[in-house]
Formats: structure tokens, C-alpha cells, sequence
């Protein structure tokens, strides 16, 4: 297995291990308020991804002039920074999303998935790792505000990666339409509880189905 | 605390004041430049989202004026719906006016102030409305939404002849309007606000096209 090569297993911890929403279940109030539909779900992960590694690098290319009574202020201006950046960045270029994600962009500052891998990794660790490090936490959240994002579209509207022009330009688009209307309650914000549950109860099913069986060579995670 | 100690944690304090400085004069330095390079763009963006929002509701209008110049803002108290501002878009063709478009904000919704975007023209017929912000429940007070279904659409070309003053109403108030399964606050709070600024526009409305803001009269709610 290739298991064992640092980058690989640095993502796997992002996206599935350590993921931040479903094992961390850091950043949930942007996570539980935006994914109503997949595009909403894909822009502030895109947002959230960007920001994270960029203030993952920043933090650990200032680490050495951290002291430890000043470093949050430090973090907060870093990412709020970035944020502003990326905020403006999304209106310029992706209008139609901004108007959609409105205030979670500028709330992404208060992310406090980000605060934490500023503390716990980069401020830590040299640029190269604390740059992975970002990437892999920010696609493990993108990749959970995806994938509840579609299935509260699915369940709530009938339709499946509706409206990407918001984010690609061109024609409107309807998406897949799988039925015309839907179950209202996914796109409530109970749907948002009950997708969230669903989806930190599918993750630990699986992880308990791989540690009864393990399969010769791949390496048994002790949680 | 002994003056020694004092002495020891004078230069900590000022290096991470310092540090925190550099780190500020960076940071506002990056937003700075983000903001120089995005700004164009963004300004475009916004008046071409104006534009684009007030289109539908000049359709079959000629005119000649750039909207976003001709703004007017009433500051309260007005007796159009809301407590803040009102917004008018003044449209012109040539130097008549050929319509209004009023920004309007509804406070009497299900959930929160409904912004609404009212077009006027000078026959004193709506031209047409649509929803401009709204925090109504999904799926039953959003369906004033004109991307949701064509509810709004009943109000194209009505005024205050037709129907008549008396049924400005949904169809539960005794009125001719078509109200939403389900939701009947939202609709009521939306037919309130256009009957209301038709209201207006009808009292007000050489003061409107006057080039000096209108005068302020008293809310009358």
C-alpha cells in the first residue's frame, strides 16, 4: 500500500480521518446554514479551502515570530485579511454566488476549523507541511459541504447540481431535475441537523465495518 | 510587582507590539492591493446587476436615461411601506418621464422585512414587481419569488382603477388577489406594499420627477 507516504496519508487524515466536520465537527454553523444546495455547498468549500491554506501559510511563514500572549490576535488578522481578500475576490468574479452566500463569506473569519489548524499544525510546523496540511483539511470540509449540499438538494428540491452557472458563468441551469418539487423539510434547517447526523453515523458505520474485517497490510486505525 | 520585573516585561510588550504592527501594515497592505486590482470589476458588476434587475420591469418602455443616475432617495418619515430610505429609480424618455421603479421594504412578512422592487409607469399602472430580498419559508411564502412560480405576475398591469381601491386585497381579505397555499401573511404583506406605494406615486407624483427631493409628509400609518 502506499498508504505510508506522507502526503497521501496527510489528505486521507483531511478528507476522512481527522475530516473537521465529521470527525472534528469544527465549522459547523457555515456547514449546517449554507449547503442547501450543492453550488452553495462547492462555493463557500472553495472559499473555505482558500482561506485555510492560505492562513496556514502565512501563520507558518510568521511562526517563528509568534509569541504565544499575542497569537491569536495574530491569527485573526491573518485570516480576517484573507477573508476580506476572498470576499472581494468573489464579487468581482462570481457575483451570482456572493449574493447567495452573502454573509457566511465574510463569516468565514469565524471559522473556527481554521483558528484551530493555525494552532495545532502551522504555527507548528515548516510552510511545505502546514500548506498541505491546509489543503487536505479545506478539501475534507469543501468535499462535506458537497456532499450535504447535494443531498439536501436531491431530497428538498429534485434536483442535482442545479444552478452551476453561478459559479461558471453561461446559461442557467437547471441541473439534473430527478422529480419536479421535494421534501421541503431537507432544505429546513432540521434537514441540515438530519443530513449532518446522517453523514457522521455513515462514517463511523464504515469505519467500524473496515476495523472488524481488516484486510492483510492495511494498517488498523486505533481511534 | 517589584520595579525589576517591571523592567523585564517593558521590551516584551513593545516587541509584540511591534510584531503585531508589521503584521497589521501587511495584512492591510494585501487587502489593499486585493482591492485596487477587484474594485473595477466590482463596480461594474453592480451596475450591471441594476440593470439586469431593472430590465423586466421596463419591458415595452422606451427610455433614454442611465437608471443608476437618476436615483432619488426619500429619507423617512414617507408614507411608502418601510422605515428606512426609499429608493426611486426615475426613468426618462428624453425629458419626460415614462415610469418609476420604487424599492420599497415591506415589514409585515412571515419572517422579516420583505424588499420589494415596484414598477410604476406615469399611466399610474404597475408594470410589473418582483422580490428583491426576502427571508420568507421556503417552498410556501417564497413562491412570491418570480423564478418560483408566477404569482407576482397578477399584479403586471393593475393600478388603482383596476381593480378597483377597495379590492387591493388577497382573496381571503375580501380583495380579487390570488393568495398562496399555505401562506397568506406574504401575500397580504406584498399586495399592502404595492397598493401603498401606488398610493404614493398617485399623491406625490410631480414631486417625484422634481428635480429637488419631494417634500416629506408624515407617515400615515
Amino acid at each position: 500500500m502506499t498508504d505510508n507516504s506522507p502526503i497521501l496519508q496527510k489528505l486521507r487524515s483531511g478528507l476522512w480521518d481527522d475530516n473537521p466536520g465529521l470527525v472534528q465537527l469544527l465549522g459547523l454553523c457555515p456547514l449546517l446554514a449554507v449547503t442547501t444546495t450543492f453550488v452553495n455547498g462547492l462555493g463557500l468549500g472553495i472559499a473555505t479551502l482558500f482561506v485555510v491554506t492560505c492562513s496556514n501559510i502565512l501563520v507558518s511563514a510568521t511562526r517563528t515570530w509568534i509569541r504565544s500572549e499575542i497569537r491569536i490576535p495574530m491569527y485573526v488578522l491573518i485570516i480576517a485579511s484573507l477573508v476580506t481578500c476572498i470576499e472581494l475576490i468573489f464579487k468581482a468574479y462570481v457575483p451570482a454566488l456572493d449574493r447567495t452566500l452573502g454573509i457566511f463569506i465574510p463569516l468565514i473569519v469565524t471559522n473556527c476549523a481554521i483558528v484551530a489548524r493555525a494552532e495545532i499544525f502551522a504555527s507548528r510546523n515548516p510552510i511545505g507541511a502546514s500548506m498541505l496540511d491546509g489543503l487536505a483539511m479545506g478539501a475534507g470540509f469543501a468535499a462535506l459541504l458537497c456532499a450535504i449540499g447535494a443531498f439536501r438538494e436531491l431530497i428538498g428540491r429534485g434536483t442535482i447540481m442545479a444552478n452551476l452557472d453561478m459559479f461558471f458563468g453561461g446559461d442557467p441551469q437547471t441541473g439534473l431535475v430527478i422529480v419536479d418539487g421535494g421534501f421541503l423539510l431537507a432544505i429546513l434547517p432540521p434537514g441540515a441537523f438530519f443530513s449532518l447526523a446522517l453523514a457522521v453515523a455513515g462514517k463511523n458505520y464504515l469505519d467500524q465495518r473496515r476495523k472488524k474485517a481488516p484486510k492483510p497490510g492495511e494498517r488498523i486505525h486505533a481511534r | 510587582m517589584t520595579a525589576g520585573q517591571d523592567k523585564q516585561i517593558a521590551p516584551k510588550v513593545w516587541a509584540s507590539g511591534l510584531i503585531l504592527g508589521t503584521l497589521a501594515a501587511i495584512c492591510t497592505a494585501l487587502v489593499a492591493f486585493t482591492y485596487s486590482v477587484t474594485v473595477a470589476r466590482i463596480v461594474a458588476n453592480e451596475q450591471a446587476y441594476l440593470e439586469q434587475s431593472l430590465a423586466p420591469l421596463l419591458a415595452g418602455i422606451a427610455y433614454t436615461n442611465n437608471l443608476s443616475e437618476s436615483t432619488l432617495v426619500i429619507p423617512p418619515p414617507h408614507a411608502l411601506p418601510g422605515n428606512g430610505p426609499a429608493i426611486v429609480y426615475r426613468v426618462y424618455a428624453g425629458d419626460e418621464p415614462v415610469a418609476a421603479l420604487f424599492v420599497v421594504t415591506a415589514r409585515d412578512g412571515f419572517s422579516g422585512p420583505i424588499k420589494l422592487l415596484i414598477g410604476i409607469d406615469t399611466s399610474m399602472s404597475i408594470t410589473s414587481v418582483r422580490i428583491l430580498e426576502h427571508q420568507e419559508t421556503p417552498g410556501l411564502g417564497d413562491l412570491i419569488e418570480s423564478s418560483k412560480s408566477d404569482w407576482l405576475t397578477q399584479l403586471d398591469k393593475t393600478s388603482l382603477q383596476s381593480p378597483s381601491r377597495d379590492s387591493w386585497s388577497i382573496k381571503r381579505d375580501g380583495g380579487v388577489f390570488d393568495q398562496l397555499t399555505g401562506a397568506s401573511i406574504t401575500p397580504r404583506a406584498v399586495i399592502k406594499a404595492v397598493k401603498a406605494t401606488l398610493l404614493y406615486f398617485e399623491k406625490h407624483r410631480d414631486s417625484v420627477f422634481a428635480v429637488i427631493p419631494p417634500p416629506q409628509d408624515a407617515a400615515t400609518e
